[in-house]
Parts: C-alpha cells; sequence; structure tokens
C-alpha cells in the first residue's frame, strides 16, 4: 500500500522532470527562441505570484485572465446545455426528428471553432460593443452542444423498457413520464454529455478570444505573441492545461455521483 | 357474464413474410374473484398473453374484455407485477409505491396516501426497507415491492408474470405463501403466469395449461379443489395434487411432441487456431496465425 502511494506521486513526477528536461535541452540547442524553463519563470513570477493584479487591460494577473475567461465559458457552456439537452432528447424520442436533423447535426459537428467564430461576428454585428462577446458565446455554444445533444439522445434511446412498460402500466401522463422515468433514466448519459461538453467549451474559449482579442488567458496569449514576450505564452499554455484538468475532474466527481444513484 | 374474457386471441409479431404466430386462437374466461394460473414452458408466450391482459399489447384479431369494456391500452384497474420487478432505480420503496398511489388515487390528501402505502408496505413486510432503494434489496424483497405497488393501486385484477422466476426455491416458497395469504385476505381476481406446475396449483383455483409455441393455445383448463389454507408439507402426498399435477404434465408433454421446433442458428467458429511457433510456415519466416473463415449451420431439434 505504501508502496503504491509513493509511486503514484513519484512516476508522475519523473514525467514532469523528463518534460522539463527535454524543454530546457530545446531551448538551449536547436530552439533558441523558446524560452528556458527558468526564464519563463522569471518573466512570469509576477503574474503567478499576484494573480489578481490589474495593470492594465491587457496586463493583469493571471488568476483575474483565468476568471474573465472561465466567466465566458460559463456563459457560453450554459447556453449549450440550455439548448443541447432538449434536442437530444427530441431526438431520443422521435424517430421522425432523428431522420429530419441527425445529417445536418452530423455536418455540423465536425466544424472547428475557427470557422465559427467569423460566422459568430458576422451575425451579431449590429449589437456594436457586445459584438465580440455575443460572437463568442455563440461559437461556445454551438461547438460543445454536440456532445450533450448525442449523449442524452443515445441515453434516452437506451432507457429500458421495463421502465417504460412501469410508465403505460401507471398510466403517468407525458410530462410525468418525461420527469419520473425518462429524465432520470437518463441522467448518467446526459452528465457524460455534459463533461465532454465542457471540455470542448475550454478548448474553444481560447481561439475565440485570441480571435476577438477579449482580455482572459487566450487573448492574453496572442497578445504576448505579438509582443514577443514568448514566456508568457507557456505560462498561458500551462494555465489553460491546469484549469481544463481541474473542470474535467470537477465534472466527473459530479458524473460519479449520479452513476450510483 | 364472465368478468375477464379472451375471445379467439391471436398475436403474432415480425414483419409479414417472416412472421411468428406466437398465440392463435385463445379463449379464456375468469370469474370475479378468482385465482388462475397459466401454466407454460418458456418462450411459449405467456408474457405475451399477460401484455394482451395489461393493454401492453393488442391482439391481431379477437378481443379481451374485462368487466365487459374492451381493454385498448393498459390501465391502473389491473395491477401488473412484472418478473423482473420493474422498479425504478432512483426512487425508494417507499417512492416507488407513491408513485403509484398517486397515480391511482388523484384526488385523496397526502396524508391518506400516505397512510396507504405504509399500508402496502407492512403487508409485504418490508416497514424496515421502507427507505432503501431497489439496488439495496435481495430479489425476493423487490419483488414484494413490486407486489405492494401493484396492490396499492388497489386494482380490480392483478397479473403476475412469473414473479417468481428468478428467486431461489426458498424465497420462492415464501413468497408464494405470502402471495397465497393476501390473495386470501383480498380476494382479488389474479392471473399467474408461471413456468412451474406446482405453484400454480398450490396458488390457483384453476390452473391452464399453454401449448408449446409457436401457435400456442390453452389447454383445457383444470379445477383445484383442495380446500385452502393449503398446507405445502402435505400438498405433496395429496392424491388430488399428484393427479392434477400428472394431468398437467401430460398435457404439455404430449402438446411438445406434437409441435417440435426446430431452430437453426449460424455457428461462426474462433477463427484462430493454436499453432507451433517452432514452425515458419512460410518460407520467409513469417508466422501468421491461421486463419478459417468457416460457418457452419446447425439445426437443433428440441426434444
Amino acid at each position: 500500500m505504501k508502496r503504491f502511494r509513493l509511486d503514484a506521486l513519484i512516476l508522475p513526477l519523473i514525467g514532469f522532470a523528463l518534460v522539463i528536461a527535454a524543454w530546457y535541452v530545446s531551448s538551449a540547442t536547436w530552439a533558441k527562441e523558446l524560452p528556458s524553463p527558468s526564464k519563463t519563470w522569471e518573466a512570469s513570477r509576477d503574474y503567478v505570484l499576484k494573480p489578481f493584479e490589474k495593470r492594465g487591460e491587457m496586463d493583469q494577473g493571471i488568476l483575474r485572465f483565468t476568471w474573465y475567461s472561465l466567466q465566458l465559458v460559463a456563459k457560453g457552456y450554459f447556453l449549450a446545455l440550455v439548448i443541447g439537452t432538449p434536442i437530444g432528447f427530441l431526438l431520443g424520442l422521435s424517430a421522425t426528428f432523428t431522420r429530419i436533423f441527425d445529417p445536418i447535426i452530423q455536418i455540423l459537428r465536425p466544424v472547428s471553432p475557427l470557422a465559427w467564430l467569423p460566422l459568430g461576428l458576422v451575425l451579431f454585428m449590429g449589437a456594436g460593443k457586445s459584438a465580440s462577446e455575443l460572437g463568442a458565446l455563440f461559437t461556445i455554444a454551438i461547438c460543445s452542444m454536440w456532445p450533450t445533444v448525442l449523449n442524452t439522445a443515445v441515453g434516452v434511446r437506451a432507457v429500458p423498457q421495463d421502465y417504460l412498460n412501469v410508465a403505460r402500466v401507471l398510466k403517468l401522463s407525458r410530462t410525468k413520464t418525461l420527469f419520473k422515468v425518462l429524465i432520470p433514466a437518463t441522467l448518467p448519459y446526459m452528465f457524460t454529455g455534459f463533461r465532454l461538453s465542457l471540455g470542448i467549451a475550454w478548448l474553444v474559449i481560447v481561439a475565440a478570444e485570441m480571435l476577438t482579442g477579449r482580455p482572459g488567458v487566450g487573448g492574453f496569449l496572442w497578445q504576448e505573441y505579438n509582443a514577443l514576450v514568448y514566456e508568457h505564452i507557456i505560462l498561458c499554455i500551462l494555465t489553460i492545461g491546469f484549469v481544463g484538468f481541474g473542470l474535467d475532474r470537477l465534472m466527473s466527481v459530479i458524473e460519479g455521483r449520479f452513476k450510483t444513484g | 357474464m364472465p368478468f375477464l374474457a379472451l375471445q379467439g386471441v391471436s398475436k403474432g409479431f415480425g414483419p409479414p413474410q417472416r412472421r411468428t404466430d406466437v398465440l392463435r386462437d385463445v379463449n379464456l374466461s375468469l370469474e370475479k374473484g378468482e385465482f388462475v394460473a397459466i401454466v407454460g414452458f418458456s418462450g411459449s408466450g405467456k408474457t405475451t398473453l399477460l401484455n394482451l391482459i395489461a393493454g401492453l399489447t393488442r391482439p391481431d384479431s379477437g378481443g379481451v374484455t374485462l368487466n365487459d369494456l374492451e381493454i385498448t391500452s393498459p390501465g391502473p384497474d389491473r395491477g401488473v407485477v412484472f418478473q423482473n420487478y420493474s422498479l425504478l432505480p432512483w426512487l425508494t420503496v417507499t417512492e416507488n409505491i407513491r408513485l403509484a398511489v398517486d397515480q391511482a388515487f388523484p384526488n385523496w390528501s397526502a396524508a391518506r396516501k400516505e397512510q396507504h402505502v405504509e399500508q402496502h408496505i407492512r403487508k409485504v413486510n418490508l416497514l424496515p426497507a421502507r427507505d432503501r432503494k431497489p439496488a439495496q434489496l435481495s430479489g425476493g424483497m423487490r419483488q414484494r415491492v413490486s407486489l405492494a405497488r401493484a396492490l396499492a393501486m388497489d386494482p380490480q385484477i392483478l397479473l403476475l408474470d412469473e414473479p417468481l422466476g428468478a428467486l431461489d426455491a426458498l424465497t420462492r416458497a415464501t413468497l408464494q405463501d405470502e402471495i397465497s395469504r393476501i390473495w386470501q385476505e383480498n380476494q382479488k381476481t389474479v392471473v399467474l403466469i408461471t413456468n412451474d406446475p406446482d405453484e400454480g396449483i398450490y396458488l390457483a383455483d384453476r390452473i391452464i395449461p399453454l401449448t408449446a409455441g409457436p401457435n400456442a393455445t390453452l389447454g383445457p383448463s383444470i379445477r383445484v379443489a383442495i380446500p385452502r389454507p393449503r398446507d405445502r408439507r402435505t400438498l405433496n402426498h395429496d392424491p388430488q395434487f399428484k393427479a392434477i399435477r400428472r394431468q398437467v404434465f401430460d398435457f404439455m408433454l404430449s402438446s411438445r411432441s406434437e409441435n417440435r421446433v426446430a431452430i437453426t442458428r449460424k455457428l461462426i467458429l474462433p477463427d484462430i487456431e493454436p499453432e507451433d511457433l517452432e514452425q515458419a510456415r512460410y518460407p520467409q519466416g513469417r508466422r501468421t496465425p491461421l486463419r478459417r473463415h468457416e460457418i457452419k449451420r446447425e439445426t437443433v431439434e428440441m426434444p
């Protein structure tokens, strides 16, 4: 048991050490422009140690940027769930609805966020100052919606016939069947979809901020690339990774709760 | 006028060109308060028959009437206990039964519903487990919840679809005794579907064998006049019990030999064979597993 815990701590650390070593060697040899780990830390110290400081619009503590990004993601993700879940239910319940909309969903699903964003900006051009925010929300929602839609549809189709027979024998009304039988039976599938959707929403935010120049982790990354402060690119990448990992853990804890229920 | 009547009921499944007729020309009539057991081989269409009475499926021809009214859909006047319990796993024992009570008696006050639910949990001896979820109950306990749920709707007729089929012998015997006791208390009309003739004879007023499928139909109705309460221990030696048992078995076995069923199935053999790794089969020395894409057809005659 003790050995196992040691392994669980030490082995991942070995992995980190190897990657950092490769990074160090690369920056010292063939990629001269790549800042070394120590230089990256030097340049990022202010942003990490004073994570909530605001020095200017595009010069803020890293957690402050993260907070902006998370707010935008939360809005877009919420929109995706609100739109995606009912569509998933309709797809699962109605064969006709599936035949009408499944082909178009399969075509829209693989479209990259980079392709959606300009369309989002065009759509909300009339909105003036908030156009970039609305465009970003549109992009997050439309890109992150699909796992929720598809998993919910699969979950609804997988509801055991036994439960539906119970609903019929008890003469449950349509709404009661939905809330007492279909939704509880589909919840585990829905939450798997929600988790995958959140992962995509977080991917999309970076792209959206880079293109719109909004303050946030992605926006900061793009600005520092243009300002030739390459250390901050690495800082942003690490931040995005950690936050994404944290969000995924959080969702799988929530998902686990519903699986047992 | 019979209470429940099936007249010339037939039912098949599948597309027209490959249609399987499960039930053919089934006639059945039940008086109010009667306990009738229908015995049949597995796969002979017992559940289809029960689903027709429950209203979960409609017959292709013929009619099912309860109290002279055609059965077209399921309803709370027919309480169904399914073989696989069919409890909603996210609700506790109390909530599962409460859901049924809410549906059957929408106008009752909350207090009255609560009391009604509790009364039925007590009836099946599950008060200590009232707040547990189905996953935390044994098979026997789950089936009791299912029974309590059906009874709590106060149906005119109780339909039991092999309710004890998945239970071990001892739990089965205990639950048979409980069903017998509850029936004697309530005198509800009951249709019990079972694959165990002994169970049918022990519990029912009449036992009706179902012939082997496909094209199953009901055999002669055999009255079980053994006085109640019946004693499981002495029943085995009761001459009437033995006579009925023989009659049921004889009928079912003869129906089966008339109606031999052959099943053709496709067998796909495992497609990798063990081989001797020491020997290179190819001159280049490359070894590949020997594949034999062999598909065999086998016809199995049911004895």
